[in-house]
């Protein structure tokens, strides 16, 4: 049995944990967006089962990733577009319409596959795409710069996120809209139209995630393929304070705990692999624990607006 | 301690005081003679859209299995006959109502003190554990006393497993949908963890099955049968009391009407002197308690022993369900009779025309989209009714 603290498995712990990060980010980075518009969509554990599956599929039949991709995308939209008409428009409770919404995914993800596919199946995943001279780089060259291309997107989209929110007036819109929708209204701004493309934002990464989990990371589907990682996600968020940086620390952090458990299991541990499965479940209730009070939230969130109510 | 809400000064009715909570005035005399009367345009809407919402949604369903090439009509024939066609299936709809309707009621609570219970799962398990360890642990106690000491004990642990994401809410703020969702998943690895250790039957030890299963359960604490040759237990009628108890704990009791006063107006109740976050704690930990029970009931009334898979979702269609019951415990009876049936006939309906049961699980998600995006037009309506009582009380001045 190999130490778990050799070179060569923090290595391996790290490298998994870039992979493992990825659909995180994805879904993490478009539910800060749908936030800080002042929604909180529950349900994208259910858009990424759906868009797993339509990437899964779309890849399986036409064996083209980025079609693939693609077909996520498109079904995140959808489905962002339910939850904003839904939320926005008929101005439900977020955290029960988030729940029809995951509902949908996991039924319809399951319905779909049992009928079109069946068994279990494997598709030729993204492979890695090592980058010259950089990734030569003992320990870390090889973590980091010898990855598919999703996983570098996911860790590209951090800044991109950020510049978004901070930098363009898109973005401050976004912020206006979640802190303070009525005075975002009376200077002229769709309090509407910002949410519902906050929300598919939001929705197209998290179908983008799916597809990460399907065609990239996993390379197969099967029924609640996510097993809950897009509450986590929701969960990273609030960890995050609504901030991509922060939601990015979260992401590795938990991330780097399931690589250990992974590791740990691999390399036969004596640990119950059910303990071993409970530990990043239960970092994330002490992380949450931990930030809870010191985080401030978007100030409407998880409020619909209606003109004329304070 | 005053419970009962008739010494209660400030209780005089729901829609009395819910302009008493939104707008601090004291309710109107119109508003108090209709306090007395049965408000049925109100029952109406109640019942109306979640009812429209179902249609809906199962309309949508016969579009789906049209792309998927099956026949709506013989499917929802097959379905409604696989839950209400035959003796069986109708007792099975009732068995898997039980639970529904247990997790519902804990629902109800905790929704109406606008606290987000997404724990039904884990509470669920938390309730199936404690049940299985203390019949098999005090096995020489008789049935009488034996039954509902481990009722109490399965409604301790799930009250336990609510309390923890409720005391984090009251004291650390943290978020109660993500914390109850990952003891959520907490409670399922503790179930698989004690499942092949302690719990694990010392029958498949010895005969090297190592089946994910517990010993099965001293006879006397088996709930009895209602009807003979079905699986429809005691609990059915356990549940129909408890439903009972929690409306009127809901509607006649001081601790009932300081949830709803929570739910209603945070901020309303916290001027008037109620601790906000004390009631919702409280309420996140009764619906634990009742979720649990829903895990008592599947093992001392259903399975007899404790198994992986044994929630079967009820914790989400739980919630569906109290949704669909528009919160109120009497109109969770037939919500969950109505979901139970679903459930039932869903699997006929696989055998039946070759549909996956997951349709139903698709269903139950648009139905949640269907009802909470139609609580627009019952807030509409509650608030026109309240400029009309405004415009009774000008005129009476």
């Amino acid at each position: 049995m190999k130490s778990v603290f050799s070179v060569a498995v923090i290595s391996g712990i790290l490298n998994t944990m870039m992979g493992l990060a990825a659909p995180f980010l994805y879904a993490a980075l478009g539910e800060t967006i749908t936030q800080t518009s002042g929604v909180v969509n529950l349900g994208v554990d259910g858009i990424m089962l759906l868009s797993a599956f339509a990437a899964f599929y779309a890849a399986l039949t036409t064996g083209s990733l980025w079609i693939g991709l693609l077909a996520a995308a498109l079904v995140g939209l959808a489905m962002g577009l339910l939850m904003s008409f839904v939320s926005v428009t008929l101005k439900a409770e977020q955290g029960v319409s988030g729940i029809g919404l995951y509902m949908f995914g996991l039924g319809m993800s399951s319905l779909l596959f049992k009928v079109l596919i069946g068994t279990v199946k494997t598709v030729q995943g993204f492979p890695p795409v090592r980058i010259p001279v950089v990734a030569d780089i003992p320990i870390i060259g090889s973590m980091l710069f010898n990855n598919s291309i999703p996983v570098y997107g996911a860790f590209l989209l951090v800044p991109l996120v950020w510049w978004m929110l901070e930098k363009t007036t898109f973005g401050l819109k976004i912020k206006s809209v979640g802190q303070n929708p009525a005075a975002a209204d009376s200077l002229g701004i769709s309090v509407d139209r910002i949410r519902y493309i906050s929300v598919c934002l939001g929705a197209v990464l998290a179908g983008i995630a799916g597809a990460s989990l399907s065609i990239s990371l996993l390379n197969l589907f099967q029924d609640n393929l996510t097993a809950g990682q897009g509450f986590i996600a929701v969960a990273l968020v609030y960890f995050g304070g609504w901030n991509p940086i922060g939601v990015l620390g979260g992401a590795l952090l938990f991330s780097v705990v399931n690589s250990f458990q992974l590791w740990v299991q691999v390399l036969g541990v004596k640990i119950p692999a059910s303990v071993a499965v409970m530990l990043p479940y239960i970092l994330t209730i002490a992380a949450l624990t931990v930030t809870a009070n010191r985080m401030r939230q978007p100030a409407a969130l998880n409020r619909p607006f209606e003109r004329g109510e304070s | 301690m005053v419970l009962f809400a008739a010494r209660h000064p400030g209780m005089i009715e729901i829609r009395a005081e819910e302009t008493v909570l939104t707008t601090g005035t004291p309710p109107s005399p119109a508003a108090k003679r209709r306090a007395f009367t049965v408000d049925w345009s109100r029952i109406v809407l109640n019942v109306a859209l979640p009812v429209l919402g179902v249609i809906f949604a199962l309309l949508l369903g016969a579009v789906m299995l049209l792309i998927l090439k099956a026949n709506p009509l013989a499917a929802y024939v097959s379905l409604v006959n696989g839950a209400v066609g035959t003796t069986f299936g109708l007792t099975q709809t009732l068995v898997k109502a039980t639970p529904l309707l247990l997790v519902g009621l804990g629902i109800c609570i905790a929704f109406r003190a606008n606290v987000i219970n997404i724990g039904g799962e884990g509470q669920i398990i938390a309730g199936a554990l404690m049940s299985t360890w203390f019949p098999l642990f005090f096995h020489t106690l008789p049935g009488w006393l034996l039954i509902p000491s481990t009722m109490i004990a399965g409604f301790l642990a799930g009250a336990f497993w609510g309390f923890i994401p409720g005391i984090l809410k009251a004291r650390l703020n943290v978020n109660e949908i993500l914390s109850t969702i990952m003891l959520n998943a907490i409670a399922l690895q503790l179930m698989n963890l004690l499942l092949q250790g302690p719990l694990m039957d010392p029958a498949g030890v010895a005969a090297h099955t190592f089946l994910a299963q517990s010993a099965q359960l001293p006879h006397q604490v088996w709930l009895p049968r209602l009807v003979p040759r079905t699986l429809l237990h005691a609990g059915a009628i356990v549940a129909v009391l408890l439903a009972a108890v929690v409306y009127l704990f809901l509607w006649r009791t001081t601790i009932g009407y300081d949830i709803r006063a929570v739910g209603l107006n945070p901020d309303a109740a916290r001027y008037s002197g109620i601790n906000v976050p004390t009631f919702q704690a409280l309420s996140l930990t009764l619906a634990g308690g009742f979720a649990g029970l829903a895990g008592v009931v599947e093992v001392i009334g259903v399975q007899h022993r404790l198994l992986e898979g044994l929630t079967s979702g009820y914790g989400f269609t739980g919630i569906v369900a109290a949704l669909l019951g528009s919160l109120h415990p009497l109109g969770l009876i037939p919500a969950s009779i109505l979901f139970g049936g679903l459930l039932v006939g869903a699997d006929t309906m696989q055998r039946a025309v070759q549909v996956p049961s997951s349709l139903i699980d698709a269903i139950l998600g648009l139905v949640v989209l269907f009802v909470s995006g139609s609580a627009l037009w019952s807030r509409r309506w509650a608030s026109r009714r309240r400029a009309g009582e405004q415009m009774d009380t000008e005129e009476a001045a």
